[in-house]
């Protein structure tokens, strides 16, 4: 087999498994959530997600029906062996895994509008390099970004003068008129930049770190942790009905310097599926998982 | 507990003792329809083969597999309902379906819709697909391939369909537009209690 053979075989793989299986971190807060709700109708529905947890392993099947658009975060080393050929192998390795997993058919032609029926089309899957100097080595994100929990998402740029206050606003505001139907409980990354464009990149790579994590910024966490209280202090519980435990999987903040008179700020969702996969490869393609500990593809 | 098991063709009777924040079951036969399907059966008034007529619709794109000349449901979850928001009223009055499932909430209209009509909205746990794929004992039919497989008109037989929670009655009571005051109100709250917390400009 050659080593091109090899990428797409466990790419592969691991997109079924991201498909499955949560993250650890993601069930984790979900049994923390589930253990501490008291509302009947919100206990109801966090029975049937760890049902359906369990039943996705037991019945091999992806996890929700909306496998979304496939979202792949590179970091890969200039000197990683496969740097050339890594675009057209997510092409094919996503292909493939449209028919094995199988996902569901995501991909719409603008304009033409016309579903692809492969999960391909202009730009998608969709691809974000992030270039490592000196490294032989490649850190692959793999991400289903559902309808539901995209829909949320918004961007804007305001003057400076609305502060981390207006922010928070904004952020508190989105949830409660869009995030309410984007299957609660969600991640939710904030991102603060110079446009709605780095703003929102910024947003998508929070909502993309591990839970528990923290913004090496103390002011920052400062934020995450009181974003965090605010929002489960909202009476909002699973699937946007009332919870006593919270709407939240977790707050990140993801910062940049700014323009002196403009601050972008966005705010990205992620719902309780929330199909997040990392893996590292070395130059010979061993590699290791990070989110899903004991597993093998 | 027992469980409230609705079975098609659901009588009015049936819906009208449904209110909001119940959690029932339905058995019988589902299709889905959502946002191309709403705009082909409302606007271009073409109607499938499927008789909705005490019928139950399901606001869903599942994933299907072709085995021999059969289909097979492999997911199948419910989508943001809102979004069917512009055409449900005429859809439940053209069809006589009796209860819509989707998830997250639906707006006046539809509420018009549901009192006008002896119909009911409800919500399946979103994104519990292998759960609600399970619970699909069959696919009796499809129709509207020619929109894809999330559009298509899946007629499926069901059997304890659910846990399904009613959000809007024949009342015309709306479970989350009475929660969105109330969660607009605490977030008002909540951001002014943080505001002091998050003073982090120089002047
Ligand atoms: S928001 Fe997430 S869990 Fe809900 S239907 Fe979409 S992909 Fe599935």
């Amino acid at each position: 087999m050659t080593l091109e053979q090899k990428f797409v075989d466990i790419t592969v793989k691991f997109i079924d498994l991201v498909a499955k299986v949560l993250p650890d971190d993601v069930v984790g807060v979900l049994s923390t959530l589930r253990d501490k709700e008291t509302e009947p109708m919100a206990k109801a529905i966090y029975e049937s997600m760890f049902e359906n947890m369990e039943k996705a392993v037991s019945m091999n099947r992806p996890i929700c029906q909306d496998t979304g658009v496939l979202q792949f975060f590179l970091k890969v080393g200039t000197k990683f062996p496969l740097i050339d050929k890594l675009s057209d192998m997510l092409l094919e390795a996503t292909t493939v895994a449209t028919n094995t997993v199988p996902l569901r058919h995501n991909a719409v032609e603008t304009f033409i509008e016309k579903n692809t029926g492969t999960n391909t089309g202009k730009n998608v899957p969709y691809i974000e390099y992030g270039i490592v100097p000196n490294s032989d080595k490649l850190e692959m994100i793999v991400y289903m970004a559902g309808g539901g929990c995209v829909l949320p998402g918004r961007s804007m740029v305001m003057m400076p003068s609305a502060g981390y206050e207006g922010i928070a606003d904004f952020v508190a505001d989105t949830m409660v008129n869009w995030g309410i139907n984007a299957c609660p409980p969600l991640v939710v990354g904030v991102g603060i930049g110079t446009c709605v464009a780095s703003a929102a990149k910024l947003a998508k790579k929070a909502s993309l770190r591990p839970l528990g994590t923290k913004n090496d910024n103390a002011q920052a966490h400062i934020m995450e942790q009181q974003l965090e209280k605010a929002l489960n202090g909202i009476g909002l519980g699973p699937q946007g009905i009332p919870g006593k435990a919270g709407c939240v999987l977790g707050v990140n903040v993801e910062n940049m310097a700014r323009h002196p008179s403009a601050m972008g700020a966005a705010v990205s969702f992620g719902c309780w599926a929330h199909r997040r996969g990392t893996i590292v490869f070395d130059a010979k393609l061993n590699y290791e998982i990070l989110d899903h500990k004991n597993t093998v593809l | 507990m027992e469980k409230k098991i609705l079975t098609t063709p659901i009588s009015d009777e049936d819906i009208k003792s449904l209110k909001i924040g119940d959690i029932v079951y339905l058995t019988g036969t589902l299709v889905t329809c959502r946002d191309t399907g709403h705009k082909r059966r409302v606007l271009s008034n073409i109607v499938p083969k499927t008789d909705l007529k005490g019928g139950a619709v399901f606001h869903a794109g599942p994933i299907v597999k072709k085995v021999g000349d059969k289909w097979e449901m492999v997911s199948i979850g419910p989508t943001t309902s809102m979004r069917m928001e512009k055409f449900e009223k005429e859809f439940l009055e053209i069809t006589g379906a009796k209860i819509v499932i989707g998830k997250g909430g639906m707006g006046s209209k539809t509420v018009q819709g549901c009192v006008e009509n002896t119909a009911v909205h409800a919500i399946f746990p979103g994104g519990c697909a292998v759960v609600a794929a399970s619970q699909v004992e069959e696919i009796m039919d499809a129709e509207w391939l020619d929109l894809g497989m999330p559009e298509a008109f899946w007629v499926m037989k069901v059997k304890e369909f659910g846990p399904l929670i009613i959000s809007i009655d024949t009342k015309g009571n709306n479970l989350f537009e009475n929660n969105k005051e109330v969660y607009k109100t605490n977030k008002e709250k909540q951001v002014a209690q943080i505001a002091k917390d998050l003073s982090f400009m120089k002047y």
